[in-house]
């Protein structure tokens, strides 16, 4: 029986699913709907504020691995509810997944970079 | 096969988790939005700032954050199944992981809150 | 009376499976299992069905009963009272007859796994000693008594036959795990398949439906750790791993 590559995108969809699990509901509640609302001080998000945190090393490297993360534990199942929905999946629907997540991820880092 | 998840209640449930998914991916993605918009200067930002106080904005992230919360109850409930060999009881595990979420989210909100109190020169 | 509804199907004269319906008078203690008797018994003794223990250890009477796998001999009327009580053969296998399926892919798959303690270095005297807690860490998993009604709960089963499914799986895991085994290696090639331990995504109706108590969801996710475990080994050090 030939090895399966599961075990790589397994462990990214593990990495994305427990960091989504521990903080993902707060993330969305403060971006997505406390700050837009005003039940944070709007300020919270302005753009020094957020350009400050992405100045940050420490700050960097959770932009990027929340953004990451998030879209390979997002995609990664996406792909298995094709499958599950009965869609025939192959390795072409595989890669255009995965691949999604890593353009987001090459995109991620580049916009940080060039934040500086 | 087809439509097997609509005859029993466990994958209908099933089913539920698997489609938070979505919603993370597209969060994640309104996020990378805004960090290319933060590198693309102040306006720009502030654009992305104030379309998440758009209805459409509101309306995603009011039906995400249930069905990622959900995600997360599911993460930790089925943790004593993906943990390597333990006798610690389940009902241990799933709290040990049901409070770290609460205590890293509290964190989380209270250090933004309190940054938030702050006004920059 | 309580109205029981049976699928039928006789290969010799059918072409596809229908209903039959049945009245069946009953008291609080029977069982569904004693309730197909009484059908088989009193009203039509065409019904097939297999049983033996009568009491959850045989693995035989294993059925879908209002659409969720139950052995039927554990199962009760008085449950489901009025009815009409559906009885149908386990999902996602051939029906040979009425209530009775076809196991071959099964047991195909559990021979693929190497059910037994593979081990040269056999003891110079009596037997391989063991610790309770060398013990406790496969104990749950020698519990499965093949009845299948995972693999009748498991939807990734029943899209795609190939997936080698819960039980072997778990019973795969019950020999790695045993301290007298030392064959883990050989059994690799079955974890790290593509139809191996990654055709599951804990759905965990397996486990919820095990009539014994194995938990072959935590088996098999187990072994997605030391699958990953054996990918980057591999990959580091190839050749040291099949």
């Amino acid at each position: 029986m030939k090895r399966s590559n599961k075990p790589i995108f397994w462990a990214l969809f593990g990495a994305g699913g427990m960091l989504s699990a521990l903080i993902g509901p707060m993330l969305i509640f403060i971006t997505g709907i406390a700050v837009p609302l005003g039940l944070l001080n709007r300020e919270t998000m302005r753009y020094e504020r957020v350009l400050a945190l992405a100045h940050n090393g420490f700050g960097k490297l959770a932009l990027l691995a929340v953004i990451s993360l998030f879209l390979f534990h997002g995609c990664h199942r996406m792909y298995h509810c094709l499958h599950d929905f009965g869609i025939h999946v192959g390795p072409g629907l595989k890669a255009a997944f995965h691949g999604f997540a890593a353009a987001g991820t090459l995109a991620a880092a580049y916009c940080l970079f060039l934040v500086g | 096969m087809a439509g097997w998840w609509r005859r029993n209640p466990y994958y209908l449930w099933y089913m539920l988790r698997e489609a938070s998914c979505v919603f993370i991916t597209v969060y994640a993605l309104i996020l990378l939005w805004g960090l290319v918009r933060l590198s693309q200067g102040e306006v720009r930002f502030e654009d992305w700032l104030e379309s998440l106080s758009s209805g459409k904005s509101l309306a995603f992230h009011a039906v995400a954050l249930p069905l990622v919360l959900y995600h997360s109850w599911t993460w930790f409930k089925v943790m004593p199944k993906t943990m390597p060999y333990t006798r610690t009881p389940p009902a241990v595990i799933v709290a040990s992981g049901v409070t770290a979420a609460v205590l890293c989210s509290a964190l989380l909100f209270v250090s933004v809150w309190w940054f938030g109190l702050w006004s920059m020169p | 009376m309580i109205r029981i509804e049976c699928l039928r199907f006789n290969p010799e004269t059918d072409t596809e499976p229908h209903w039959r319906g049945y009245d069946v008078p009953f008291n609080d203690e029977m069982s569904v299992l004693e309730g197909l008797q009484y059908i088989k018994d009193h009203l039509d003794g065409s019904l097939t069905f297999r049983w033996s223990c009568r009491m959850a250890i045989c693995g035989s009477c294993g059925s879908m009963v209002n659409g969720a796998p139950k052995l039927s001999c554990e199962t009760f009327l008085r449950d489901y009272f009025p009815g009409p009580l559906r009885i149908e053969p386990l999902n996602h296998f051939p029906i040979v007859r009425d209530l009775a399926i076809d196991q071959t892919d099964f047991l195909a798959k559990l021979e693929s796994v190497r059910p037994y303690i593979i081990n040269p270095d056999v003891p110079a005297q009596g037997t391989f000693l063991q610790k309770p807690e060398q013990q406790d860490r496969y104990y749950q998993y020698s519990q499965c008594i093949n009845c299948l009604l995972c693999y009748a709960a498991c939807p990734q089963y029943g899209l795609n036959e190939k997936f080698t499914g819960p039980a072997a799986l778990a019973l795969l895991h019950r020999y790695n795990a045993d301290s007298r085994d030392a064959g883990k290696a050989e059994r690799m090639a079955v974890v790290n398949a593509e139809d191996g331990v990654w055709g599951c995504t804990l759905v965990g109706y397996c486990s919820e439906v095990c009539p014994k108590g194995v938990d072959p969801a935590r088996a098999v996710n187990q072994n997605k750790i030391e699958s990953t475990k054996d990918y980057f080994k591999n990959l580091l050090f190839p050749g040291k791993s099949k």
